[in-house]
């Protein structure tokens, strides 16, 4: 038995009251399911499981405010983790299906996202932390499929495979698993390749995955497949309970393919309303911990202009062959060129905790999003030096919307290495960032814009925008420092190696 | 298409790009980045609303004729 706890979701997070339960209790979840959102000071954030198991009993209601560690559900353990000769823990819930405590249960699941929280994850040679992410997106279990990689190693053409064929996915392949018993759990057997959103989404929706078609990768039922499935008329608002039923989505969308759109839109503009409120305990969370960076933090500041006259050539020209949806930013390209010289720079990259910097192996970049009441928030694109230019875009742009609607996950939220603000959007041309501890960088980038240039003693125009870096004096200084801008300027010179 | 479908088109897809921007802030000549706070990626959202609503996809290079809501609503207009 274990008790799923109140998690820390971020360093100033001191405690979280839980608006809704995305469980209940007899369903089974793996580890990385989502089981509640959490309302902090910030923002609601979705919170995953760190265990495999039956949901037995919640221990808080929805409402309540507990502080960061307290016990807020039982997690019953399936038979192979309890010690023997102890009998199984009791179930409170009548609704609880044997089956769910087959064998199958027993092998080592997954994490979601992997590595950020030291305690809670093995190290697993099987697939690399992108890898497993995608296979979270898919709705696919790493540990049921066979890696074609070196040491059998699951790669992401494996991952996309299992996710296309419905037969592969569920097909006991690995020799050192225990084999799949016939009579599968019923959650099991029921599974559906779906993002963990659209499960959710289903759920709240009471619309039954089976019967949805998918149209994401692999078939993977998106969260547009199951708002699709709902007829207009029958479908109850999601989000949080209170404050719901003054917004229906408008009835003026009547278009052929707009009109799910627009019930997609309305649950996100009750989140930002309901968000409003907070405007005020955002900001003074905000005042807290930046008072804490200046105070604790001795920052020291550099600053030089990139020349982008490549980089935006290059992304014009890349965009001109694509549809709007596929489309870049300048940001995709800074964030990549910044994340890449991260991992080059480790000094920049990792958190100073206990008097001591421990620099990290892995890059999660911070991305500063400005909320649209106000305030903001920096959840972290994982891995953001392993992503394509395109898949970082496409989590860009995921991360933004789940951040101005207030659905960030918690492990978004809770373990950035390095942070970045771009205010060049709102037309400055260059912003020094307080660095977010218990990080030690924070780069900031200006707006985007042509200026004279001289080049190999000709003046010319070019794009070009200033990077700036603040960066913490007890890990690094500007010797450092500077390499670190200058390097993501170089990185730049090819964007088409980024 | 004609100018009014094309600010109701215009209005609808802000609205849902951006769901706090007040009806009374969309004047003609309201700049969507400065004035209504749009961001890089909350434009490249309006942008896409617009082609999947009214069929206009608008390329880059056309992006500083479309940088205000009479602007944006011209151009739909004009070539829907």
């Amino acid at each position: 038995m274990a008790e799923f706890r109140m998690p820390s979701l971020g360093a100033d997070m001191e405690h979280g009251k839980v608006v809704e339960w995305l469980v209940k209790p007899g369903d089974y979840v793996h580890k990385g399911d989502l089981v509640a959102a959490v309302d902090t000071d910030k923002t609601v954030m979705d919170i995953e499981s760190f265990q495999e198991g039956v949901v037995a009993e919640f221990l808080v209601d929805i409402g309540d405010t507990v502080e960061v560690g307290t016990p807020i559900a039982r997690i019953t353990a399936t038979p192979a983790e309890v010690p023997p000769l102890q009998p199984a823990p009791p179930l409170t819930s009548g609704t609880f299906s044997p089956d769910a405590r087959s064998p199958l249960a027993a092998k080592e699941p997954t994490p979601a996202h992997p590595g950020q929280e030291g305690g809670h994850t093995e190290p697993s040679a099987k697939a690399a932390p992108p890898v497993r992410h995608l296979a979270h997106t898919l709705g696919v279990d790493v540990g049921r499929i066979s890696g074609s990689g070196p040491g059998g190693e699951v790669v992401r053409a494996d991952v996309e495979r299992a996710a296309a064929g419905p037969a592969t996915s569920a097909a006991p392949e690995e020799a050192v698993q225990p084999a799949v018993p016939e009579a599968a759990p019923p959650a099991e057997a029921r599974r559906v390749r779906s993002s963990p959103l659209a499960r959710r989404l289903a759920a709240e929706l009471g619309v039954d995955l089976q019967n949805v078609a998918g149209t994401g990768p692999g078939g993977a039922v998106t969260e547009d497949d199951v708002l699709s499935a709902v007829p207009p008329r029958s479908r109850p608002p999601a989000g949080p309970p209170s404050g719901r039923a003054a917004e229906a989505p408008p009835s003026s969308a009547q278009a052929t393919e707009p009109s799910h759109e627009a019930a997609q839109e309305a649950p996100r503009r009750e989140r930002t309303t309901a968000a409003g409120g907070k405007a005020e305990s955002l900001r003074q969370a905000i005042g807290a911990l930046m008072s804490r960076s200046k105070k604790e933090i001795p920052h020291y500041y550099l600053s030089t202009t990139l020349d982008l006259a490549a980089a935006v050539a290059w992304m014009q020209a890349a965009n001109q062959q694509r549809p709007v949806s596929s489309r870049l930013v300048p940001s995709a390209l800074l964030l990549k060129a910044t994340a890449l010289a991260a991992k080059e720079v480790p000094d920049m990259n990792g958190f100073f905790t206990k008097g001591s910097f421990h620099p990290s192996s892995d890059v999660h970049l911070g991305v500063a999003v400005a909320l649209r009441h106000g305030g903001l928030v920096a959840p972290a694109l994982h891995h953001a030096d392993t992503l394509t230019v395109d898949e970082l875009m496409d989590q860009l742009r995921g991360l933004v919307s789940r951040a101005r609607a207030g659905r960030l996950q918690r492990a978004e939220m809770a373990d950035p290495t390095i942070t970045v603000t771009n205010l060049g959007d709102l037309g400055v041309e260059s912003v020094y960032g307080v660095i977010y501890p218990p990080q030690v960088a924070m780069v900031g980038f200006g707006k985007v814009l042509e200026q004279p240039w001289a080049h190999n003693g000709m003046l010319g125009i070019r794009h070009a925008a200033i990077a700036t870096l603040s960066a913490d004096h007890r890990v690094s200084d500007g010797l450092r420092g500077g390499r670190f801008l200058a390097r993501i300027d170089e990185l730049l010179q090819e964007p088409e190696k980024l | 298409m004609n100018e009014q479908d094309a600010r109701q088109a215009v209005e609808a897809a802000i609205g849902k790009v951006a769901p706090d921007v007040e009806p009374e802030d969309l004047e003609g000549g309201a700049r969507l980045r400065q004035d209504l706070e749009l961001d890089s990626l909350d434009f490249l959202r309006l942008v896409e609303v617009i082609a999947e609503s009214t069929g206009v996809d608008i390329p880059e290079a056309d992006y500083p004729a479309v940088a205000t809501v009479d602007g944006l609503v011209t151009y739909v207009a004009a070539h829907g």
